[in-house]
């Protein structure tokens, strides 16, 4: 009896699951794979850092005068079980003092609200530029080139130029604070990535796909939310974590450059002037800052998770 | 009964159509030079010629994809522009251009969502057409689990979706193994058959186009222009079947197409051969 075409289907979508089951490697799965090469990549590092301070010369290795491997006096170079026994204790001798983990956690706290904010102004704007730019060929002629331009400023430069913007903004009962400033010196970081990304993700539909659209006779409008949009999501995604990333360095930088109390910014400024004496304190702000990196960049991925539909054929890494 | 749409209005009429790419420096590439065609409703005809004889661009005109430079094109009396808003035509292209976001159902269900089509309404059509096309146990598979046959049903199905009256395809079957193909030319038949819709089948295979359809335009390249209609008497679509594969007039339709592609005009018609005539 010849095989009905539903049969030969079925047959062939078989084939099709059994090849990909087999291409999959066998034993440990590849997400979890991942992080445990990267805590590996974690203890090289500790353990290249302890090696080189236990064997290097205590002046550096110098060549022609130039010194290329740091010096290796517990000043320069603190045995990392100082810098977290540093950690536990208190941040002066202030009988009220917090641990410095807790007031570096603290400082991660605000300096990752800040960021958030700039994230989430960053990729508004961000966004918003793309679709202006998808829409209409003129704009994305006069507009890109800006956008590329507007990174090869060095943020040190307009971090005054926007406080002093924004002290003299008044607008009724609001009052521009300094934190708003940070917010949008990340903001100026984050958009970057999201305005880029959205462009060649917007852009990425086959023209079959276009076509298709157009024999619906549909609209742009239609076409963006039905078409564009979700085509997008695979650019998308790496563009706004790159954005989360970009926006905790905006803001830790710009609070360094504004005087703004209270971030991660200040404490890696406040901190390094105790180098002298007290080595392990300015690497607990230097965490803080990963941290606050790693943060974002994971809750970023969470959305991620949300639009799983989105990124079928997308090669999972 | 209706009195505006007679019986004699045409599935598409083509007329005078010339196509001319603008190229940067002089003179612009001429795709098609001066074409005239006419489609019957429920009729099928196939455009088939070498590569750059124009058979995409004119389906891409009457698509309204594309715009002729000269001529004019009407589907069912109005013009290509309104025929493509009024959603007159399904359209399937050579790559199925699923979206890989939606199931299969999903992807049929497109055109009648974005049309608003109401959901229950539109569930019940997408499993008539997926049950259509055999691909009743896949209804929930996303386009990235099934083969490239499979897909290609899909976007058949999903050009099926609003009930056309007409349907343009692209070489929808020249991605496939020549197996699938021929399987899936049997299926076409069988939908034609049900459908009773008007059919443009763009295609470079000979056995394609002479299996498929009542007429075959052969069309010459450089400029585009149809070199000859041949007929194809081999019967009603409902009575094609596998055996038509082994018929004498299948073959000779398919050495008289042959001797059109490729031999001059005029000497290659052999005179008498039976179920074939040139128009």
């Amino acid at each position: 009896m010849p095989a009905t075409s539903e049969q030969i289907a079925q047959q062939t979508a078989e084939q099709i699951a059994s090849a990909r089951a087999a291409r999959r490697r066998p034993g440990v799965h590849p997400r979890l794979r991942g992080g445990l090469f990267g805590l590996a990549g974690l203890a090289l590092l500790a353990l290249v850092w302890e090696f080189y301070k236990t064997f290097g010369p205590a002046d550096g290795v110098i060549l022609n005068g130039v010194t290329v491997l740091p010096r290796t006096t517990d000043l320069a170079m603190p045995h990392l079980a100082v810098m977290a026994e540093r950690l536990v204790e208190p941040v002066t001798g202030a009988a009220s003092a917090l641990p410095l983990w807790a007031a570096v956690l603290q400082g991660s706290l605000f300096t990752l609200g800040i960021a958030a904010v700039g994230w989430l102004v960053g990729v508004t704007v961000g966004l918003a530029l793309a679709l202006l730019m998808q829409r209409f060929r003129l704009a994305e002629s006069a507009i890109l080139p800006w956008i590329i331009l507007s990174q090869t400023v060095p943020l040190i430069a307009i971090a005054p130029l926007v406080r002093r913007w924004g002290a003299q903004l008044q607008l009724g009962e609001f009052t521009w604070e300094s934190w708003m400033s940070v917010a949008l010196i990340a903001s100026y970081l984050a958009f970057f990535p999201v305005s880029i990304g959205a462009l060649r993700g917007l852009g990425s539909p086959d023209a079959n796909h276009v076509d298709l659209m157009r024999c619906y006779a549909v609209g742009w409008w239609k076409t963006l939310w039905r078409l564009r949009l979700p085509a997008s999501v695979g650019y998308l995604l790496p563009a706004l974590r790159l954005a989360a990333v970009s926006a905790v360095v905006g803001s830790v930088v710009a609070e360094v450059s504004i005087g703004l109390r209270g971030g991660i910014g200040r404490l890696i400024v406040e901190y390094a002037g105790a180098a002298g004496g007290d080595p392990g304190k300015p690497w607990a702000p230097i965490f803080g800052s990963i941290l606050v990196g790693l943060v974002a960049a994971g809750l970023v991925g969470l959305i991620g998770l949300f639009l799983r539909r989105f990124r079928r054929g997308e090669v999972s890494i | 009964m209706s009195t505006s749409m007679t019986v004699d209005v045409p599935a598409v009429e083509v007329h005078g159509v010339t196509r001319i790419f603008a190229a940067r420096k002089g003179q612009g590439v001429t795709a098609l030079d001066d074409v005239s065609l006419t489609v019957a409703p429920g009729e099928f005809v196939s455009l088939i010629g070498p590569s750059g004889c124009g058979k995409s661009t004119l389906l891409r005109l009457v698509a309204d994809l594309d715009v002729p430079t000269s001529g004019s094109i009407e589907v069912f009396g109005k013009p290509a522009r309104q025929a493509r808003i009024d959603q007159d035509y399904g359209i399937a292209f050579q790559q199925a251009g699923l979206l890989p976001w939606r199931t299969v159902a999903g992807n049929i269900e497109l055109p009648l969502e974005l049309h608003g089509v109401g959901k229950t309404a539109r569930r019940a059509r997408a499993a008539e057409l997926i049950a259509l096309v055999g691909l009743a146990d896949f209804a929930s598979h996303y386009p990235d689990q099934l083969s490239g046959g499979m897909q290609q049903r899909v976007a058949i199905a999903r050009s099926l979706a609003e009930s056309p009256s007409l349907l343009l395809m692209d070489e929808p079957f020249g991605a496939l193994d020549e197996m699938t193909r021929e399987r899936m030319q049997n299926e076409l038949v069988r939908i034609c058959a049900e459908t009773q819709a008007a059919v443009v089948f763009v295609t470079h295979s000979i056995p394609e186009a002479v299996f498929l359809s009542n007429r075959v335009v052969v069309m010459s390249p450089r400029p585009g222009r149809i070199r000859s209609i041949v007929s194809v008497g081999l019967g009603e679509m409902s009575g094609r079947g596998e055996y038509l594969r082994e018929d004498e007039g299948f073959f000779h339709a398919l050495s008289h197409v042959r001797e059109l592609l490729h031999g001059d005009e005029g000497t290659a018609a052999p005179a008498g051969a039976r179920g074939v005539e040139t128009r």
